[in-house]
């Protein structure tokens, strides 16, 4: 029997038992579409990461006070030392070196915020007039902290908060109540909505020295550092560290991190997440497998006599066999494309759910999931196949 | 021509032996009629089992139409079953899914000849044995009869040399069943050797040889 007649016997033969080919393509599809919308899932998140956290800046370079070791915390600390703080004087040396562009130094906290009798908690960035270029800040209304103004009471806020304080729209040149002093508005941050799990919407912005003043603290929370190029990013990281060792005596008691390197940890923690999650998924197609097998079996069973007559007309054994393999594989097929379709569908509900998620399956995890259903529904119909093909005739005409 | 010489087939249950067919010598020339009788387990399914290839000898040698089969491989045998011979069975075994027409054209398939020429030899068959309206009807639609005209048609849709027909009528009425026989009766007229199986001795008594069996032996061969 030719390729064409056997795969047109055998569709015949898919068609005809319905129930029994909708159940196992139902399986065989589930578990594609499991494995595409678990990947689209997984991968989604972790483009919405990288694409969040890229999008905080570029070539960035962090200093954070203490080691970060795998063993914790910074080696003085079983001495009953803790670490030397970072300090404004620190920032401006790293500011010197030649390798960086900019510099901003950063400290947080809490602190209440009113005005024309509302009264509000909001999270402070201490900073300096660097933080709006190197983080990659839009304005909506006035200016950002004027260079040098370290000494001057200006605020800028959120867009979220300047609607609340300032309904009538003029926020800019009005004063502000933080904490016991009063600022001057200087400028309104451009709506960003949340990123990286912050709400940019919701924050003040001022000059360090009032924000150490405030939170009555020396020491820095951060150093936000733009590299002057990528190819800079790891010698800057070098001197950084090489110019806080010095002014700390020696000890190295800050870590200094590389976005890149935070990037790159991100990204494959959650590649590896997604490959776990389509592993698992694809567990359900060897599943799926189990139950082609089981039910190639019962078929081979049930149409014993059909394969003694199918002998007596004078069908090789190689043309029984391969009319088996051709119904798995129609069933598989129908399996895997149903199974693409209807992940690409859960994938396309999820975007529709979560427009801020990228949840488009990956290329090799559609393939691979259509690929296993097949190499399962292949692999399972060969010992029923094997089987049908191995009948004596006489027996198999009786049914037996 | 069918010779078998010294043929044996031995079943083997527990530790129990049947002998189905014990030494059996018989030559069958191209063209004949042949009934063979006998009582129910005297071995004339296995005999027939045996010239048909469905099932191997323990024993003996076969030749068909000059060439010794005794030996060939399971491949080979399906084969010579193709090209040489056709079985009618008294179940019909029909493949209930698919059509008369398909399923005359089932031994057309597994010769791998071309759809055009299928399908006009599949209506000459179907115009042959009277079955032109009932094409696109499946087993289930039809008669016991028309069944097994269907049965027939594909048995033959290759002209084989040898028809071999195991109780062909068994599950047909009196009327019917001489109807069959006629059929089939048109066919050893054709050419084609004819070899029934058959417990009714009226039919039996038609074919021009009349071999009777018992306890897998040939006990009696009468022209
Ligand atoms: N597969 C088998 N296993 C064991 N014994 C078998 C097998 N096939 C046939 N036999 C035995 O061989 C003997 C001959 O069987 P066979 O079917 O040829 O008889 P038969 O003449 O066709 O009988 P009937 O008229 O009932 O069809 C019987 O005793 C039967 O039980
Ligand atoms: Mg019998």
């Amino acid at each position: 029997m030719n390729l064409r007649d056997t795969l047109t016997l055998s569709f015949q033969t898919v068609v005809s038992y319905r129930t029994r080919s909708l159940l196992i393509v139902l399986a065989m599809a589930l578990g594609v579409a499991a494995v595409v919308v678990l990947t689209a899932l997984g991968d989604g998140a972790r483009r919405y990461v990288v694409g969040q956290f890229s999008s905080l800046g570029t070539n960035l370079v962090f200093v954070l006070p203490g080691r970060a070791e795998t063993s914790g915390g910074f080696p003085g600390a079983a001495l009953g030392q803790t670490p030397r703080d970072l300090t404004l004087e620190d920032a401006r040396f790293i500011a010197h070196l030649p390798q960086v562009k900019r510099m901003a130094p950063l400290n947080v906290g809490v602190a209440e915020l009113t005005s024309g009798g509302r009264l509000r908690e909001v999270t402070v960035l201490g900073s300096t007039s660097e933080l709006l270029p190197i983080r990659h800040m839009r304005l909506s209304q006035g200016s950002f902290l004027a260079h040098g103004s370290e000494r001057s009471a200006q605020i800028v806020l959120g867009s979220t908060l300047a609607h609340e304080f300032f309904p009538d729209g003029e926020p800019v040149g009005q004063r502000i109540r933080l904490g016991d002093s009063r600022f001057l508005v200087s400028g309104v941050l451009a709506p960003q909505g949340e990123s990286m799990g912050f709400n940019s919407d919701e924050i003040v912005i001022i000059p360090i020295d009032y924000a150490q003043e405030l939170f009555n603290t020396q020491s820095l929370f951060r150093i936000l550092i733009e590299a002057r190029s990528r190819t800079d990013i790891e010698p800057a990281k070098a001197a950084i560290s090489h110019v806080l060792k010095q002014r700390h005596d020696g000890e190295e008691d800050v870590t200094v991190i590389t976005q890149d390197a935070i990037l790159a940890t991100f990204d494959r923690i959650l590649r590896a997440l997604t490959l776990g999650v389509a592993g698992i998924a694809a567990i359900s197609l060897a599943v799926a497998g189990i139950l082609v097998m089981n039910v190639m079996l019962v078929a081979v069973a049930q149409r014993t006599s059909e394969i003694g007559l199918l002998k007596a007309l004078g069908a090789p054994a190689a043309d029984i066999r391969r009319l088996f393999f051709a119904e798995a594989l129609w069933l598989s097929l129908a399996g895997g494309a149903i199974g693409y379709a209807l992940g690409n569908a859960g994938a396309w509900m999820i975007r529709l759910a979560y427009p801020q998620l990228p949840a488009w399956p990956p290329d090799w995890a559609s393939v691979a999931g259509v690929a296993t259903a097949l190499l399962t529904g292949v692999v399972a119909s060969l010992l029923p196949a094997a089987r049908a093909a191995r009948l004596d005739p006489v027996l198999a005409l009786s049914g037996k | 021509m069918i010779r078998l010489t010294a043929i044996t087939r031995v079943f083997r249950m527990g530790d129990q032996e049947v002998r189905a067919l014990n030494g059996i010598n018989l030559e069958i020339a191209s063209g004949e009629y042949v009934s063979i009788m006998g009582p129910s387990g005297s071995g004339k399914s296995t005999l027939l089992n045996v010239i048909g290839l469905l099932d191997q000898p323990d024993g003996g040698r076969y030749e068909l139409d000059g060439s010794d089969v005794t030996d060939l491989s399971e491949t080979e045998r399906a084969r010579v079953r193709r090209e040489k011979i056709g079985f009618v069975f008294q179940s019909f075994h029909l493949v209930p899914r698919l059509t008369a027409a398909e399923n005359i054209e089932l031994p057309l398939m597994l010769e791998g000849i071309a759809p055009t020429e299928r399908k006009s030899r599949v209506d000459a068959a179907l115009d042959a044995f009277d079955l032109k309206d009932r094409a696109r009807h499946r087993p289930a639609e039809l008669s016991g009869g028309q069944r097994q005209r269907v049965a027939i048609a594909r048995a033959t849709i290759l002209r084989p040399t040898a028809l071999l027909a195991d109780e062909p009528t068994g599950n047909l009425d009196h009327r019917i069943g001489a109807e069959v026989m006629e059929l089939l009766e048109g066919l050893h007229h054709a050419g084609t050797t004819l070899i029934v199986v058959t417990h009714d001795r009226e039919l039996g008594a038609r074919a021009h040889r009349h071999i009777a069996m018992r306890d897998g032996e040939i006990v009696a061969d009468e022209k």
